[in-house]
């Protein structure tokens, strides 16, 4: 095959780096995707994940209007998830209000990012924010992945027992005087940094499958949360170096690629074994 | 350890979902030792009352105090088996790792946020107690339904209560199991007070020494009075009596009776 005859040319410095991002961003995927099926917030984090645009929007406006070099869309992302996790978090208690927090950040978020790029002057190609592309992804990138893999690992290592206390009911939990809604917020925010950063490897409409179809996958064999954890990283993996592979073959956009493949082998393996752990 | 000190003691209460009454003027002692039953309709408050012991949930009206302080405050010596219908059933757990949730507040001190060492045997014990010590290891979402149901009530033991709260124990097993059940909790009444929720009048009448009826309101009766008439009323009419080897008391009461709500004059 041609990819992985590219992969071993000594040229192909950027390919390898690409597979390198798309590992290493399984970590996280597999891990908070096994967080947001186990809380059932995968509506949240598409909404954390579209309002990214408005941060996007905001940040290229002010760039341009005050000629701010330094400023980087990622900080006005960051800004955008974090704000909107809190809003949800903060204020959609109870499921109907949640349910209208939701739908409200998801369409204000995206509808301010396309109200500021029209107001700032020349022409944006949003596509890659909105699909992805992971052969656009830095060396900064990868870096940040990196110590957001580490930070996510430390996390749920130390709290392992608490997430699952939580996770397998709440009401107990709380019962027992753990601090519920201080965990809640801390996850929320570390799903909307996560879901930031992944942006770049598969975009803001699809973030949500990759946070929800390698875990559910898992969550067909898994006996334990950290077992779930763990196989969803795998299943991730699969899923993305499988999509690159298949992009580069095919000269086709990597982000849709690594979706299809996730969803694919959620199907097949979930027809196989009865559909169990269903969303 | 039975004293006639009550551990739950509910004055005046009042408590509504938005506009729509639950609970009204709800006067309620329970005693420390005591094994006592809430029964009543579904949508009759059963649940609320529970979670308005728990501090849950917040009373409109009136005071609650559970071992004289706040229920919020109370809530360490309180061991709570909620409903199953709450619960993910597929959600991928061990049963040890279910039933040593009730030790969570013990742990997480150290660095690596691990239970302390006396845990797993509060957690082994717990599970023989209700008999699934053989179960340890099995996985929580390939049991049976009443299976279940005893590994939350082991989880519930592994918090070391001094008050035990069953919320519908007998639902999802079989009557052999529930059988079983009653004599556990009859062997586990000498160490703590338990208060149960069941909509099944014919089987707690057995054995527990009081029953809760909750409607709305609440009124106590010792089992012995427990008739046809009384459970009509508590249901409406068309509640069907299944069990009729409890003992009955011709005479009854009625549930208007102004002295309702205090076992002690009953």
């Amino acid at each position: 095959m041609d990819f992985f005859s590219a992969l071993t040319n000594p040229d192909s410095l950027f390919l390898r780096q690409t597979l390198l991002v798309g590992l290493f961003s399984s970590v996280t995927f597999g891990i908070i995707g096994t967080y947001v099926i186990s809380r059932r917030i995968s509506y949240l984090a598409g909404a954390v994940s579209h309002s990214v645009l408005g941060g996007i929007g905001g940040v290229i406006w002010l760039k341009t209007l005050f000629q701010l070099e330094w400023l980087d869309p990622l900080y006005g992302a960051l800004l955008a998830a974090l704000l909107s996790a809190f809003i949800i978090g903060r204020f959609g208690s109870g499921r109907k209000k949640e349910e209208i927090m939701i739908g409200a950040t998801w369409a204000i978020g995206m509808a301010l990012g396309i109200i500021f790029m029209d107001m700032t002057p020349g022409y944006f190609d949003i596509t890659s924010y909105l699909f992805g592309d992971i052969l656009l992804v830095s060396v900064r990138d990868l870096k940040l992945i990196i110590v957001l893999d580490i930070v996510i690992i430390l996390f749920f290592y130390r709290f392992y027992h608490i997430v699952t206390a939580i996770c397998f009911d709440e009401e107990f939990a709380r019962l027992r005087g753990l601090k519920v809604d201080l965990f809640y917020q801390l996850l929320l925010g570390l799903t909307a940094v996560s879901v930031v950063l992944l942006i770049r490897v598969v975009g803001i409409v699809m973030v949500i499958a990759m946070l929800t179809l390698p875990a559910a996958t898992a969550g067909l064999y898994a006996r334990t949360l950290s077992g779930m954890m763990l196989l969803a990283v795998i299943f991730s993996a699969i899923a993305i170096v499988g999509g690159i592979a298949l992009s580069y073959s095919a000269n086709l956009s990597s982000g849709p690629i690594i979706i299809v493949c996730a969803g694919v082998i959620y199907f097949v393996l979930a027809a196989i074994k009865g559909d169990k752990y269903s969303l | 350890m039975r004293s006639e000190m009550p551990i739950i003691r509910i004055k005046n209460l009042y408590f509504s979902y938005h506009d729509n009454p639950v609970l009204e003027d709800v006067n309620l002692e329970i005693d420390n030792g005591e094994l006592a039953s809430i029964v009543g309709p579904n949508g009759g408050g059963k649940t609320t009352l529970l979670k308005l012991i728990l501090g849950l949930l917040k009373p409109q009206q009136g005071t609650i105090e559970i071992f004289n302080t706040t229920p919020e405050k109370a809530r360490r010596k309180i061991g709570y088996m909620p409903q199953q219908t709450q619960l993910d059933p597929q959600f991928p757990i061990s049963v040890l790792d279910v039933v040593l949730t009730g030790q969570i507040d013990r742990c997480g001190k150290g660095l690596t946020g691990g239970f302390p060492k006396a845990a797993a045997g509060i957690a082994q014990a717990a599970l023989t107690e209700v008999g699934l010590g053989d179960f340890i290891q099995k996985s929580f979402n390939r049991l049976s339904g009443g299976q279940r149901q005893r590994v939350l009530i082991a989880r519930a033991l592994c918090t070391e209560p001094e008050l035990l709260l069953l919320d519908e124990p007998t639902s999802n097993i079989d009557s052999r199991s529930e059988e079983n059940l009653y004599e556990t909790l009859a062997r586990l009444n000498r160490k703590m007070t338990i208060l149960l929720v069941s909509h099944d009048i014919g089987f707690v009448s057995q054995f527990v020494k009081s029953v809760i009826c909750v409607n709305h309101q609440v009124i106590i009766h010792p089992t012995s009075q427990i008739n046809g008439t009384i459970i009509k009323e508590i249901y409406g009419g068309d509640f069907n009596l299944i069990r009729h080897d409890h003992r009955c008391d011709h005479a009854g009461h009625s549930h208007h009776d102004p002295l309702s709500g205090n076992r002690k004059q009953l």
